[in-house]
C-alpha cells in the first residue's frame, strides 16, 4: 500500500516534469532558432510520461493482462499507421493531415469520457456532480472537434466541395441543435442514463458536422487553428475527469494558445474571428461574382514566356509572390532555379510572402524552405511592401486574392480590409495562372485586367520551366 | 478521489491559459503553422488519459472503447510529432548550412 502510493508520487512527478517540457517546447516553438528542439523536448517528455503510465497504479496494467495487451497492440496499429503517413505526405496536403491528426485527439478524449461514464454508471455510489459534469464536458467537445476536423479533411482533400455549404435559417438550426445538447447532457448528468449519453455524443458529432459545413475555401486553415484548440480544451476535460495534472496543462496550454493562434490568423486576413466562423465567406463572393458575370468578357493581356523571359533578365529587381498554384504545381524547386538564374544575372529578387499564402499562415516558408529558397529573400509581407513600388517586374506565381486590389479600394468587396502584397505598385506585374477561375475567396482580381499585366496561362511549373530557357537564352 | 481536489485542478486550469496565451503572443507568423502542428502533437498526450482508462476497463463495451481512444490518441501524438518535425527541419537546414559556411571561413582565416 505504501509502496502505491509512492509510486504514485514519481509518477505524478514525471507528468509535472513532461508538463514542465510542455511549456518550455511551446515556448521554443514561437522562435525559428529554437522551435526543432521544442519539438523534440516535446516528444521526449511525452514517450517518457507514456512509458511511466504503464507503472501508473491509476492504470493498474500489473493486475490486468488482457488490457495491458489491448493497449500495446492499440499503440503498435496507431504508430504503424500514423508514422508512414506523416513521413510521406506531400508538404502541400498538410493542412489536411494536421486536420485530420487533431480530430483523432478529439475522438479520443470523447471515448475516454464515454469509458469513465460507463465506469461510474456501474458504481453503488454515484460520484460528485462535477465529475459527471466534467465528463461530458469532454465528450461534447470532443466529438465536435472529431466529426468538425473529419470535414474539414474533406474540403481540404477535395472529397466534398471547399466552398460554404449553406442553408436557409443555417445559425438558428445550429443554434437550435447547441442548446439540444445543452438540455441532453443535462439530463444526462441528472438521470445518469447511458442511452441519453450516446444521444449527446451522436447530437454532438452532428454539430462539428454543422458548425464547419459553411466554413469554406481559405477560411479553412483558421478553422483548424480553432478546432486544435476545442480538443486541447477537450483534452483538459478529461484531465479534470480523471484527475490527472498533465491532461489539465497539457489540454490548457493547446486550448489557450490555440484560440490566441486562430485569433492571430484570422487578423492576417483582416477579418475578425466572429467574421470568419458565422459569415459564410466564400458563398456571398460566389453569388456576387455570377451576378457581375462582365468579368470573362473584359480583356486581358497574355503573353510568351519568351517575352517575359527577356522581360526578367533585363530587369533590376523582381519580386516572386508565390501563391498556393504554386505548392499544387509543385513548382517551388523550379521558382528558386529561376530566382538563382536572375541573382547570377545581377538581378536583385526576393520573395514577398503574404501571411496566408498557401493554405495555412506560414505554409509557403516551410514550402519554399523545403525548395531550399535562402532565408534572406524571403520577405513577409511588411517588409515586402515598401519595396514593391521601386520593383520593376512583380511576378506572381499561383496567386490571387493575395494581390487583389479590391482588397484595399473596393469597399464592398468581401476580401475589403484584408491586407496584400502590393503587386499592383511594381513596373510590370506577370500573373502565372493556370486559368481565368477567380481564387479561393471566388472574387474577381481587377489587376488581372489592369495594362500593366501580363498573363501567362499554363502550370506554374511548366511555365517556370520555360521562362528558366527563356532567360538563359537571353 | 477526494473533492477537494477541484479547487486545486481549476488553479492549474485558470494559470495554464495564462500561460499557454503568454508562451505564443509574440510567434512570428512564419511559425504559425509549425506551430499550430506542434501544439496539435502536444494534446496527443491525451494517450496517458486513454492508457489509463483502457487499464481500469472492465466489459466488452468498455474495453472496445478504452482500445479505440488508446488507437486515436496513438495517431495523434506519433503522427502529429512526425509531421512537426518533418515541417521544422526544413527550417533548420539553412542556419546549419550557414553555420558550416562561417565554420570553414574561421579555418580559412585561422591557417591565416
Amino acid at each position: 500500500m505504501i509502496a502505491t502510493v509512492w509510486r504514485l508520487e514519481v509518477i505524478d512527478l514525471i507528468y509535472l516534469a513532461a508538463a514542465v517540457c510542455f511549456i518550455i517546447a511551446l515556448k521554443g516553438l514561437s522562435s525559428p532558432k529554437q522551435a526543432r528542439n521544442g519539438n523534440i523536448l516535446a516528444a521526449a517528455a511525452a514517450i517518457v510520461a507514456v512509458v511511466a503510465t504503464f507503472f501508473n497504479p491509476e492504470a493498474d496494467f500489473g493486475h490486468h493482462t488482457t488490457n495491458l495487451i489491448l493497449a500495446l497492440v492499440a499503440m503498435v496499429i496507431g504508430t504503424v499507421i500514423a508514422v508512414p503517413v506523416a513521413r510521406r505526405v506531400k508538404m502541400t496536403a498538410m493542412p489536411q493531415l494536421v486536420a485530420i491528426f487533431n480530430g483523432v485527439g478529439g475522438g479520443a478524449a470523447a471515448l475516454i469520457s464515454m469509458v469513465v461514464f460507463l465506469q461510474h454508471s456501474q458504481l453503488a455510489t454515484k460520484p460528485a456532480v462535477y465529475t459527471i459534469a466534467e465528463g461530458l464536458l469532454g465528450l461534447l467537445i470532443g466529438c465536435v472537434s472529431f466529426s468538425g476536423s473529419a470535414i474539414a479533411f474533406a474540403k481540404l482533400q477535395e472529397l466534398m466541395t471547399g466552398r460554404p455549404i449553406t442553408y436557409p435559417a443555417q445559425q438558428v438550426i445550429n443554434g437550435l441543435v447547441g442548446v439540444a445538447i445543452v438540455a441532453l447532457a443535462v439530463a444526462t448528468l441528472v438521470t445518469g442514463s447511458v442511452t441519453l449519453m450516446v444521444v449527446t455524443a451522436v447530437l454532438s458529432l452532428v454539430l462539428g458536422v454543422i458548425f464547419v459545413l459553411p466554413i469554406g475555401g481559405a477560411d479553412v486553415p483558421v478553422l483548424i487553428s480553432l478546432l486544435n484548440s476545442f480538443t486541447g480544451l477537450a483534452v483538459a476535460a478529461s484531465g479534470f475527469t480523471l484527475n490527472n495534472n498533465l491532461l489539465i496543462i497539457a489540454g490548457t496550454l493547446v486550448g489557450a494558445s490555440g484560440i490566441l493562434l486562430t485569433r492571430l490568423m484570422s487578423k492576417a486576413m483582416g477579418r475578425s474571428l466572429a467574421n470568419v466562423l458565422f459569415s459564410a465567406f466564400g458563398s456571398v463572393v460566389t453569388a456576387g461574382g455570377g451576378a457581375d458575370g462582365t468579368g470573362e468578357t473584359r480583356q486581358v493581356k497574355s503573353g510568351t514566356p519568351e517575352d517575359i523571359g527577356v522581360l526578367l533578365a533585363y530587369a533590376r529587381k523582381v519580386a516572386i509572390i508565390p501563391g498556393y498554384g504554386l505548392a499544387v504545381a509543385q513548382a517551388q524547386h523550379t521558382v528558386r532555379e529561376l530566382a538563382d538564374l536572375l541573382s547570377e544575372r545581377g538581378v536583385e529578387v526576393f520573395y514577398g510572402i503574404h501571411p496566408v499564402a498557401g493554405r495555412m499562415p506560414g505554409h509557403m516558408n516551410v514550402l519554399l524552405a523545403e525548395a531550399n529558397v535562402p532565408y534572406d529573400q524571403l520577405k513577409e509581407m511588411d517588409e515586402a511592401n515598401p519595396e514593391m513600388a521601386t520593383c520593376d517586374v512583380a511576378l506572381v506565381v499561383g496567386a490571387n486574392d493575395t494581390v487583389n486590389p479590391a482588397a484595399k479600394n473596393t469597399p464592398g468587396s468581401p476580401i475589403y480590409g484584408m491586407p496584400i502584397i502590393n503587386a499592383d505598385e511594381a513596373g510590370t506585374i506577370v500573373f502565372l495562372k493556370r486559368s481565368m477561375r477567380p481564387g479561393f475567396a471566388g472574387i474577381d482580381n481587377d489587376l488581372l485586367f489592369d495594362e500593366k499585366t501580363t498573363l501567362l496561362f499554363g502550370d506554374a511549373k511548366d511555365t517556370l520551366g520555360k521562362l528558366v530557357k527563356a532567360v538563359e537564352d537571353s | 478521489m477526494n473533492t477537494t481536489g477541484i479547487l486545486e485542478f481549476l488553479t492549474i486550469f485558470i494559470l495554464a491559459i495564462f500561460v499557454g496565451n503568454e508562451v505564443v503572443a509574440r510567434v512570428p507568423s512564419i511559425l504559425h503553422t509549425p506551430l499550430m502542428s506542434g501544439s496539435n502533437a502536444i494534446h496527443g498526450i491525451v494517450l496517458v488519459g486513454a492508457m489509463i482508462v483502457l487499464g481500469t476497463a472492465s466489459g466488452t463495451a468498455q474495453l472496445i472503447l478504452g482500445f479505440f481512444a488508446v488507437l486515436l490518441a496513438t495517431l495523434n501524438i506519433v503522427g502529429g510529432f512526425t509531421v512537426t518535425d518533418r515541417m521544422l527541419e526544413m527550417f533548420k537546414a539553412k542556419p546549419a548550412d550557414n553555420a558550416a559556411r562561417s565554420k570553414s571561413g574561421e579555418t580559412e582565416d585561422g591557417a591565416k
